[in-house]
């Protein structure tokens, strides 16, 4: 029998299961007419959650305190980390879809589902699990539970053929990346002592032999793919551009967070002892990643596509901070991490806000042609969000961009930092044509439709955090990626 | 005497025939969903084989887990295919392009 204190470890994760088996049930019976109540009580649960880390947060959790279930989940301050950014992202994601999907946006089949909620919440369950797995089964079950549920949120516009297609470019190659990543384990399963975190990592002492070394890359692999990183990216422009914008705008944020976090775990807590070996294959994904998603989004003219090569360059950075491969690296990559997923979350607000006369979403360069003139406010927050995420001080993006490259020069890796800051010189061209764009050209005069006001309070929010008032942030944000990357390191 | 590594060779190939049949079939999407199919056999045959050979029931516990998953991410890829089919009327591999760049 577990005892009781595993239950009380996973609190949230029993929260959103029991939440995420109501809502279906009250889906089934209510029909889309329910799907703004059950919206709503998504969005309460996922703040209920949220609102229980923050204690063990601020305290931090590591050792063996924080083992669930005889060690197949480890609550620990890195789980916890990531956890209330998934639910933050989660939250975002429900709080925008309804004047999505309300509107001629959603094409033929207008009206929000009632199962897009449920969804979302059973995503962010299997997240949870994944962020805290401490076992190759649990890492495995969580991962599939996200995958399994985002697979049906891409082509949940059923009748929208870009939709459809996202869906089943996404499920095909997430299938095979799941294959991959499980071939992988079943071989470090064979060659080491079993499938928990620990005795692997036990078993991968020394040379590693042939088996144990195909095991390694089979799983780097496999975690590349689900964070769509260089030399895995290519399903991730066609999935974010098919995909209905709220559905991108999860994809782009919380999926991202809990691979990213299950990728640090895996590397420094199973690979820990072999740094050697995966040092180098996370530091050229990384600078591929940065070079390859800046020269990508260069002929873009959908945003959606320019977006998700701007994501697969954030990866780059992300995963820079994790090949340094010590306690500032994580720390600095979690920082980016949060700081990324608020600059996400605001550039995909401002795409829903592109809207014409009678709701229908804009969504290329042409049609945002001097929207200075005609919506100033949206350009103006569009152009804080294009130019954080290039990096320009004083916005926050360079606060974040800063800190990776401090965590990788004071580790030695200089030559590794002046490309990636090469590289987004690359990178900042793409960002301030939306300057030229919006700012210089003849009005185009399509986006006239109104804005809902949800849309406005996240667009303002992220704005204000991105602007130079998010610095007042970055001490207790850094306190506390502090210490959850310190939890990373704790052996147990 | 059949040793371990003879599962091992079988699994390999099966895993190697699964990652094929995504990349080189052109024709039918179908084909890729049993191609998934055989990669996750594969996975199974090397957890079971090394479960027996080692002793330990873990391995046989995950098999079980991956053919559960294995059987809902089959649903669901069927349940999207057929959505595909409806609002394009084709299933084969070269005609999933209204995306590109």
């Amino acid at each position: 029998m577990p005892d009781i204190a595993s239950f009380f470890l996973v609190a949230p994760e029993l929260q959103l299961t029991a939440a995420g088996l109501i809502l279906l049930l009250v889906a089934a019976w209510g029909g889309d007419k329910a799907a703004r109540g059950i919206s709503v009580a998504a969005a309460a649960v996922f703040f209920v959650a949220g609102l229980q880390l923050i204690g063990p947060l601020h305290t931090g959790a590591d050792g063996p305190d924080t083992l669930a279930f005889g060690g197949l989940l480890k609550v620990d301050s890195f789980a916890l980390f990531a956890k209330a950014l998934i639910y933050l992202a989660a939250i975002a994601c429900l709080v925008v879809a309804p004047a999505f999907f309300n509107s001629a946006a959603a094409g033929e089949e207008r009206g929000m589902r009632a199962e897009y909620p449920v969804l979302i919440l059973f995503a962010a369950l299997g997240m949870s699990i994944m962020v805290s797995a401490n076992d190759f089964m649990t890492l495995y079950l969580g991962l599939e539970l996200n995958s399994l549920a985002s697979y049906v949120l891409a082509s949940i516009l059923r009748k929208d053929q870009r939709s459809a297609e996202a869906g089943l470019k996404y499920f095909v190659l997430g299938a095979l990346a799941s294959g991959i990543l499980l071939y992988g384990m079943s071989l470090l399963y064979g060659f080491t002592g079993g499938t928990d975190f620990a005795s692997v990592r036990a078993g991968l002492e020394g040379d590693l032999s042939l088996g144990q070394l195909f095991g390694l890359i089979f799983v780097m692999a496999g975690l590349a793919f689900k964070i769509a990183a260089v030399p895995f990216h290519m399903w991730t422009p066609d999935v974010y551009e098919g995909a209905p914008t709220p559905v991108t705008m999860f994809f782009s944020t919380a999926p991202k967070v809990a691979a990213v976090a299950l990728t640090a775990r895996v590397v420094f807590e199973v690979f820990g002892g072999q740094v050697a070996a995966w040092q180098q294959i996370v530091m050229f994904t990384a600078l591929a990643s940065i070079v390859f998603g800046a020269l990508g989004a260069i002929g873009q003219n959908n945003l959606k596509r320019l977006l998700a090569y701007s994501s697969i360059n954030n990866i780059g950075f992300i995963l820079l901070g994790l090949a340094v491969a010590n306690v500032a690296g994580a720390s600095a990559m979690l920082v980016y991490l949060f700081i990324y997923v608020v600059m996400s979350l605001g550039s995909f607000t401002a795409l829903l806000m592109l809207r014409g006369e009678n709701g229908d979403l804009y969504e290329t360069f042409g049609d945002i042609s001097g929207l200075a003139v005609t919506r100033p406010v949206i350009a103006w927050t569009l152009l804080i969000q294009m130019f954080s995420l290039a990096g320009i001080p004083p916005l926050l993006g360079f606060y974040s961009k800063f800190v990776i490259f401090k965590a990788t020069v004071e580790a030695g890796l200089v030559a590794f930092a002046a490309i990636a800051i090469a590289a987004s010189v690359i990178g900042a061209f793409y960002y301030i044509k939306f300057v030229k764009v919006m700012f210089f050209d003849e009005p185009a005069g399509v986006v006239t439709g109104k804005s809902e006001t949800a849309h406005w309070v996240l667009l303002i929010f992220t704005a204000a955090i991105i602007s130079p008032l998010g610095y007042l942030l970055t001490p207790s944000l850094t306190d506390l990626a502090d210490k959850a990357a310190a939890a990373l390191f704790v052996a147990v | 005497m059949i040793g371990i590594e003879h599962y091992l060779v079988v699994g390999a190939i099966l895993f190697v025939l699964g990652v094929l049949g995504i990349f080189i079939n052109r024709k039918n999407v179908i084909v890729i969903l049993m191609s998934v199919e055989l990669i996750l056999l594969a996975v199974n045959i090397n957890l079971v084989a090394f479960s027996a050979f080692k002793g330990d029931l873990v391995g046989q516990i995950f098999a079980m887990f991956v053919l559960t998953v294995a059987a809902a991410e089959a649903a669901i890829g069927l349940a999207i295919l057929v959505i595909y089919y409806r609002g394009r009327g084709t299933i084969a591999v070269d005609d999933v392009n209204r995306m590109k760049g």
